[in-house]
């Protein structure tokens, strides 16, 4: 069994991503799904900084994937708020009949 | 290193099955918990590489509060009972073939790049200076937040902030006919427009009109 090193991490961040945007791309059903979907990706995108942080023995990977996290707290509240406002006012969030500016 | 491995495989193997199971999952309450799930693996791979402090953090955050108000809404909206159609959808055939190339494309890219770095080890000078330090995880990192990157850390709590108050604002309701207290226009009020000293006539009524 060969040591974990700094490519095992960066790989399983490489699976998360690549899931997130599948599922991103994949999903039919609702906004929600999506916006989990963009966590994934943050998520993937945290794994890289906080194990390239480790493994370089460098402090401010850790420093930024704080802020990441600040963001996508940020992000995933106006997100669910701008939901919830659409769902009141149209009834649906299924992403085949969101389609109003379609023009 | 055997334990290393061990947890590292089994936690990274429950990450990328519940992470897959958040975008195939038929219920939108089971993606949500799958969510928890994988946040709950990567926080414990966090915590066993030595980022205790951002480990913990993930999983105050993310677990009890990102996670939470997804619940919430999800419950919230009741779309529950829709379910997850990938294939079943009408116009849905052309996005699977575009999304599993473009995704598998990225995947390749990053695989890559990953590797390329692992034949040219020497790009970067590693430094593995403070690991051997005996300050511990969160007292480095306090170290530095609060000091190099102290605007950087002002801007972030702007923003939650402005994260605040623009859901609020966004989901606050004015309901129309519902009579509430208004404090100015109580505090404004003066006696003449209370009060009016009237000359009644006698055998004459006063006309009120409201």
């Amino acid at each position: 069994m060969t040591e974990i090193g700094l490519g095992h991490y960066l790989t399983l961040g490489a699976v998360i991503f690549s899931i997130g945007v599948i599922g991103i791309f994949l999903n039919r059903k609702n906004i929600i799904v999506i916006l989990m979907s963009i966590e994934l990706i943050l998520l993937a995108v945290n794994i890289n900084l906080v194990s390239f942080s480790i493994f370089l023995g460098d402090l401010a990977g850790q420093v930024f994937t704080l802020f990441i996290l600040t963001v996508a707290a940020a992000e995933a509240a106006i997100g669910l708020a701008i939901i919830v406002v659409y769902f009141r006012n149209s009834g649906t969030i299924r992403v085949e009949e969101i389609d109003k500016l379609k023009g | 290193m055997i334990a290393h491995s061990i947890f590292f495989y089994t936690f990274s193997l429950i990450a990328i099955i519940s992470a897959i199971m958040v975008t195939a999952s038929k219920n939108t309450v089971h993606s949500v918990f799958f969510l928890i799930l994988d946040f709950i693996s990567i926080s414990c791979l966090f915590i066993m590489i030595g980022a205790e402090f951002l480990g913990m953090i993930m999983l105050i955050v993310y677990v009890g509060a990102v996670a939470v108000l997804f619940l919430f809404v999800v419950m919230m909206l009741n779309v529950a009972q829709q379910k997850n159609q990938w294939f079943a959808a009408k116009n849905s055939s052309k996005h699977i073939p575009v999304g599993l190339i473009i995704s598998t494309l990225i995947f390749v890219e990053i695989i890559i790049v990953i590797g390329g770095w692992k034949y040219k080890p020497e790009i970067f000078d590693i430094n593995n200076s403070f690991t051997q330090s005996s300050v511990s995880n969160t007292h480095s990192l306090g170290q530095i937040l609060y000091t190099d990157y102290i605007h950087v850390f002002q801007i972030s709590g702007m923003i939650l902030l402005v994260a605040m108050i623009g859901a609020i604002v966004l989901t606050f309701r004015q309901r129309a006919g519902v009579k509430r207290q208004s404090y100015i226009k109580q505090i404004s009020r003066e006696r003449a427009e209370g009060v009016e000293v009237l000359e009644v006539e006698t055998n004459k009524g006063v006309r009120i009109d409201d």
